[in-house]
């Protein structure tokens, strides 16, 4: 399950959204998650739904990856269905013991899913087509207004940065510790929770172990790269809003603007 | 005065006990004299432990001797406030090839060094592009590192360094992790880095073979320099080095058997060829 987070994979290929300013992405996603929160009907979500398949077929990566992503929400989903189903209050249609499976329950439940699910896919489609790297440039100049509040722009878009190019070093890496410990009779699979949470503990031991060690070394090898904060740094890829990104400001305004017609009519 | 420059460099490392104060020190480097010239390719042996990585970051000031100086292009690291600029001139690779890359594109990884050093955009640029040509990791430039093989990964951190135009690059066991065809894809390149850049090389290394071509070979143990000289210089003495408990390369410890049997053959031979040659006299 670890290993389908598609959040920090970018999908390598030559398209208009791949080569959007990251802050218009951003913005984007925004927009876009907002807008599934205003959507409230069968048109709504089809103007969403719309608006996504769009993108998707835009950006030229392949629908299969950016379901992947959906992979890893599933027990989420359904936990939150449940949820949803059994303890909304309303009209009762069917009944066991205590739980009560309203209609209520079940129109929230479906809206609940799909906004999930929306807000997934489209957060994905952003990280696949943004470089990590593009993304947190993006976030640290999108934020600068915060360093004047002592927020730690830089320091925290580094970060973030770093655990994004090293999420799919460590996932790996559990996966050679877990078959390792399999290898020695190690059971991850069988048992209740509370056993297989105890089976975890030596499989994270030497995860944390390595991760330390990874931390040390990487900080020695940027400050052996003469890496000495966010000032006097310059940028490879400086960002700079193009006419793309002009345009691309307009369609969001105007996608909006839609969304929240749609809420104020009650569509 | 050389390049690269250690007179009577110590260094200890501190033990803490809980309430912060020095438990126990240990002592990783002591009295250590070392002078390498511009464009020189030095190597430095030893066994593990031996202080060869303790040493290693004093060139490029992550550690400061706790006793004695180093001196980089004339520069003291004790003294110099902005040792970034010492950084600069004197670059590092490490032993393990993902935890010195941080970009997740190769090209962006090479950029970072001179990103930190404040290089305008375009000159940055220009950087990667060089590095990348000499290094032979331009057709990976937009790929993610964690897609390419070990060999592949410390040529990138070799560019990320080089993009630096640092005048010496040090390297900690560069190909410890590495497999036989990764070891010579990386040697190679520093090989020609040091011949057609100039750039001073300095080796670390376990591996015998890959000193056999260096100009000027050090040997070190428990912190100290045991043996410095030629690579012929030093493989002559083969029991020495058994000493420090470090292998011979294979041939020439066949000639040293051989010439201990009775056969007359000459001291310090490091290549099949040369075994081969001598024998047919
Ligand atoms: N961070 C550290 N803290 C304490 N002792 C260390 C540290 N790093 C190395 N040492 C000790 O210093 C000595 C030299 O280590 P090192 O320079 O890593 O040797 P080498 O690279 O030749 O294997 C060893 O005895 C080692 O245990
Ligand atoms: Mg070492």
């Amino acid at each position: 399950m670890i290993r389908d987070i598609t959040i920090g994979q970018y999908y390598p290929a030559d398209s208009i959204l791949h080569r959007l300013d990251p802050r218009t992405k951003l913005m984007g996603t925004l927009i876009f998650i907002i807008s599934v929160f205003l959507f409230h009907t069968i048109p709504g979500y089809a103007v969403a739904t719309i608006f996504l398949a769009a993108l998707i077929k835009i950006s030229k990566v392949p629908v299969k990856f950016i379901f992947k992503g959906l992979k890893a929400i599933f027990v989420i989903l359904i936990i939150t269905m449940l949820f949803n189903i059994f303890l909304t209050p309303g009209e009762v249609i069917w009944k066991l013991g205590f739980l009560k499976m309203t209609k209520e329950g079940i129109s929230l439940a479906v809206r609940m899913a799909i906004r999930l699910i929306y807000l997934v896919i489209g957060s994905s489609l952003m990280t696949l087509t943004t470089t990590p790297n593009q993304l947190t440039d993006g976030l640290e100049r999108g934020l600068r207004p915060l360093n004047r509040l002592h927020v730690p722009v830089h320091e925290i878009s580094m970060m973030m940065s770093i655990a994004l190019r090293f999420i799919p070093i460590l996932l790996e890496e559990t996966d050679k510790i877990m078959k390792a410990q399999i290898a020695r009779g190690a059971d991850f699979e069988d048992g209740n929770l509370l056993q297989k949470v105890k089976n975890m503990v030596p499989l994270l031991v030497p995860l944390f172990i390595s991760a330390f060690r990874r931390a040390n070394d990487l900080a020695m090898a940027m400050e052996a790269r003469c890496y000495h904060g966010g000032e006097h740094r310059t940028q490879m890829k400086p960002l700079c809003y193009e006419k793309r990104d002009h345009v691309t400001y307009l369609i969001l305004a105007a996608y909006l603007a839609v969304a929240i017609t749609f809420r104020v009519v009650g569509i | 005065m050389g390049i690269i420059k250690a007179l009577k460099v110590g260094f200890d490392y501190f033990k803490y006990d809980d309430d912060g104060n020095v438990q126990e020190t240990q002592r990783a480097v002591d009295d250590v004299n070392v002078d390498i010239q511009e464009g020189e390719f030095v190597a430095i042996l030893g066994h593990n432990g031996s202080g060869k990585s303790t040493f290693a970051k004093h060139i490029n000031a992550l550690l400061l001797p706790t006793e004695g100086t180093v001196w980089i292009d004339n520069m003291d690291t004790l003294k110099e406030p902005d040792l970034w600029k010492i950084r600069q001139k004197a670059g590092m690779v490490f032993q393990n090839p993902d935890n010195q890359i941080i970009g997740t594109i190769v090209e962006e990884d090479v950029g970072f060094g001179p990103e930190n050093m404040g290089v305008p955009t375009e000159d940055i640029w220009k950087r990667v592009e060089e590095s990348l040509s000499k290094t032979g990791m331009t057709a990976y430039r937009h790929h993610s590192p964690n897609k390419l093989s070990g060999g592949q990964k410390q040529r990138v951190a070799i560019a990320g360094v080089m993009a630096m135009r640092p005048r010496c690059i040090v390297l900690d066991e560069p190909t410890a992790m590495l497999d036989p065809n990764g070891r010579k894809e990386v040697l190679d390149a520093v090989h020609q880095l040091n011949k057609q850049e100039k750039v001073t090389v300095v080796l670390i290394t376990h591996y015998m073979e890959e000193v056999i071509d260096a100009d000027h070979v050090y040997v070190m143990d428990e912190g100290h320099v045991v043996m410095e000289g030629t690579p012929r210089e030093i493989f002559s003495q083969v029991e020495t080095l058994k000493k420090y408990r470090l292998d011979v390369p294979q041939v020439t410890l066949l000639a040293h058997e051989l010439k201990k049997s009775g056969v007359d053959l000459p001291d310090g031979i490091l290549t099949t060829e040369e075994l081969v040659n001598a024998l047919c006299q």
